[in-house]
């Protein structure tokens, strides 16, 4: 087996591809004028410019973070275009008004925006480099009163409630990376669910990078009123460039009494070659408020691209009885880093949570761990149960977990498990055995290995992780 | 069908099999007994192609073919099935998924189309049947938290929807009762064909009962030290290895 999986990662990142579109850029470097260029070009009210230079304000005084256990460049913040936006109409009120070439680029991607030709059931909205391009299906979302458009739409039409939520999860000086998201953001997803609705669709963003030398800054927001339940699911993919980009995104979610949210990712930015050149940095806030008693928030992510991804989607547990979930693959092959977990914050009473993280290596990838669960001390009888497991596919790369537990409540049940297998050379050779190739043996083995995160997934997008595990997979053995 | 000439074989340095011969033809049974340690896994796992074990010297050919030279899917595409003494887990994988794919595999090899989700299903249903297997059992990940039984059973299984050219079966009838150890045999039985070879490994005289040997091979520290008939397994079974 040893010849078996050594060789790396040849195949081609499939959505490599760029769109020729004529696009406006901002001159690269970051100052109070780009900022308010951004807000103006947003028609944004007085109160958001002043939240995004405060946001500045707060950034410029703060350290980028060097507790990861990842090895990049250091960034160079003012070498990177804060903004960029096709020219053509920036708010289409239907596909005709599109720019046929961004409606082939999601063709190409496999996310058509007709709305007869999508997936049953699943309303999108394109974010294309700084702006949303389209979204799909709003007008059937409204009967039911789910607001679904982008957040800069949602800035003019639903002022009060952006007002009231932005910055409720995640303030402006969070962190470095929230702070800078604060100050540029630019594009991203805005939902309301009201009172009592089953959405009935899920939601979707896709997330796509196109120019060059400029960085994303997406910030979604989602909030889920008393008894609704909103499924949600955003996916990324990036050209194909030399030049590492910076993604900084920040998400929001507030899950009030009842309300469930259940938030997917499929994360399949460029991951860079197999050298390591290129790549995008992946430095993301998500954090979800289950404000409510009994609320509920599920993060499920499966990341398979960026050369650096630096990511903790978390919960703060408040209202009494509510539960956070958090179920993770994340996958390193070639020469990716990724430092992943969550943050389960017990502050209510009964609050239970659920961790599930799978980290594969192979190559030359490293997979690190990280989770914090904390216990309040008015966090009567919490509960979490916490299983992380790390497999290894080859002798070059590696796993690491870093497990973070404050306990400040006597009540709280606490358990903890983990593994780390090397990926067994008894099942690749079973599975050969009985006529599998040795890629379909990898496949099959590590597919199992996530299936209890996989499950979690929306039915379609479980197909689809399936088969992107497999392709990033692909080169792993030989 | 197999010839197997003159086979040293080492791992880390030692040598295992040390000058082993033996040749099969279309639908003969071979039983090969011999103590423990002796070698009977390791030849078991070099027909089938693991790399862990080092061909020093030797040949092997397989219909006309060097068996040495193709990887363990080709060699299981050619027909070639090992029956694992021990069968590994794999979680997550369910058992008929993995069977699926390793039929479709196969079929693939040989040019043919891809089994269809229920000619599949009603194929395992039909096997699954004559070898008392729970449905419940297809389900589930493949030998993971499976009894020993079940896990002898599931490998008689998969041979019976693979459908080999030649069986290799290591000690599959160690840790059955005498109920499995009938069942196993019949699937065994059932299989037999002039076409079709196998050579059952065991420690025991006791299979050789239900699933009757043309010829018996003694392999004692590498090597086959006496081949017969199957009234050789009676005279093992009497005098002990000790007399080898
Ligand atoms: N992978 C291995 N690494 C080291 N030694 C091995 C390995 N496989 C088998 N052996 C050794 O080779 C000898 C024969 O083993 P095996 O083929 O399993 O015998 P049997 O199946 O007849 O009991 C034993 O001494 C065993 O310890
Ligand atoms: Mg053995």
């Amino acid at each position: 087996m040893s010849v078996d999986l050594e060789k790396l990662a040849q195949e081609e990142y499939k959505y490599g591809f760029v769109t020729d579109v004529e696009q406006e850029i901002a001159p690269k470097g970051l100052n109070e004028d780009v900022i308010r260029m951004i807000s103006s070009k947003k028609n944004e009210p007085e109160w958001l410019l002043e939240w995004r230079l405060d946001a500045y304000e707060r950034w410029k005084k703060m350290k980028e973070p060097r507790w990861a256990f990842l090895r990049y460049p250091k960034i160079d913040f003012n070498d990177i275009s804060y903004y960029a936006a096709p020219k053509s109409n920036p708010r289409p009120k239907s596909l005709d008004e599109i720019d046929p070439e961004i409606k082939e680029t999601y063709d190409k991607l496999g996310i058509p925006l007709e709305e007869q030709k999508m997936l049953a059931g699943v309303a999108v909205d394109a974010v294309f480099d700084s702006v949303s391009v389209f979204t799909t299906f709003k007008e059937k979302l409204a009967e039911e009163g789910v607001i679904f458009c982008s957040i800069s739409e949602a800035v003019e039409e639903h002022p009060d409630l952006v007002r009231k939520y932005l910055g409720s999860v995640v303030p402006r000086g969070d962190n470095f990376y929230a702070a800078l998201n604060s100050a540029v953001f630019t594009d991203g997803s805005f939902v309301y669910v009201p009172k009592g609705v089953r959405c009935p669709m899920e939601l979707s963003t896709y997330f796509r990078i196109n120019a060059e030398n400029t960085g994303q800054f997406e910030r979604t927001l989602i909030i889920a009123d008393e008894g609704s339940y909103v499924s949600y699911l955003e996916g990324c993919t990036a050209p194909q460039r030399d030049e590492s980009q910076l993604h900084a995104a920040v998400v929001e979610l507030v899950a009030h009494n009842d309300a469930t949210i259940k938030y997917s990712t499929i994360q399949n930015w460029y991951p860079g070659d197999k050298q390591g050149k290129g790549g995008i940095y992946n430095f993301v806030t998500k954090r979800g408020r289950c404000v409510g008693r009994s609320s509920r928030i599920s993060w499920t992510q499966v990341e398979t691209g960026s050369a650096i991804t630096w990511k903790y989607p978390s919960c703060v547990l408040e209202g009494d009885n509510s539960v956070g979930e958090f179920y993770s693959v994340a996958l390193t092959n070639r020469r990716q880093q990724a430092d992943t977990g969550t943050k389960m914050i017990h502050v209510g009473k009964n609050t239970s949570s659920t961790i599930i993280s799978k980290g594969i290596s192979a190559g030359e990838g490293q997979n690190i761990y990280r989770g914090l669960v904390e216990i309040g001390k008015n966090a009567e009888k919490a509960r979490n149960y916490t299983q992380c497991d790390s497999m290894l596919i080859g002798d070059c790369c590696g796993a690491h977990t870093f497990p973070y537990i404050e306990v400040r409540n006597s009540t709280a049940h606490m358990e903890h498990e983990a593994s780390t297998s090397k990926i067994g050379e008894d099942q690749m050779f079973y599975c050969r055995q009985r006529g599998l190739s040795a890629e379909d043996a990898v496949s099959l083995i590590v597919n199992g290995f996530c299936k209890e995160v996989f499950k979690e997934l929306p039915f379609e997008f479980a197909v689809e992780a399936e088969k992107l595990l497999s392709v990033s997979l692909e080169g792993s053995v030989g | 069908m197999l010839e197997v000439k003159n086979l040293h074989v080492q791992v880390d340095d030692k040598e295992i099999l040390k000058g082993m011969n033996i040749t099969v033809a279309p639908g003969e049974v071979h039983s090969i007994m011999g103590p423990n340690g002796s070698g009977k896994s390791t030849l078991a796992q070099v027909l089938a192609g693991k790399e862990t074990y080092e061909v020093t010297e030797g040949e092997v050919t397989f219909q006309g073919k060097d068996l040495l030279d193709l990887e363990p899917e080709e060699r299981a595409c050619e027909g070639i099935f090992l029956a694992f003494q021990y069968p590994v887990e794999i979680p997550g994988v369910a058992n008929t998924y993995l069977l699926r794919e390793a039929l479709n595999a196969k079929r693939e090899y040989r040019d043919e189309k891809p089994l269809k989700h229920i000619e599949f299903a009603k194929l395992a249903r039909e096997k699954m049947k004559a070898l008392g297997i729970d449905e419940d059992l297809l389900k589930r990940s493949v030998n993971a938290g499976f009894s020993g039984g079940e896990k002898k059973r599931n490998e008689i299984f998969q041979m019976q929807i693979l459908e080999p050219t030649l069986a290799v079966l290591d000690e599959t009838d160690s840790g059955l009762d005498i109920d499995a150890l009938k069942i196993v045999a019949n699937g065994v039985n059932s299989m037999k064909d002039s076409g079709r070879s196998f050579i059952v490994i065991t420690h025991y005289q006791r299979l050789l009962n239900y699933i009757v040997p043309d010829f018996v091979h003694v392999m004692v520290d590498g090597k086959i030290v006496r081949s017969g008939g199957k009234e050789l397994a009676y005279e093992l079974e009497e005098k002990g290895y000790a007399g080898f």
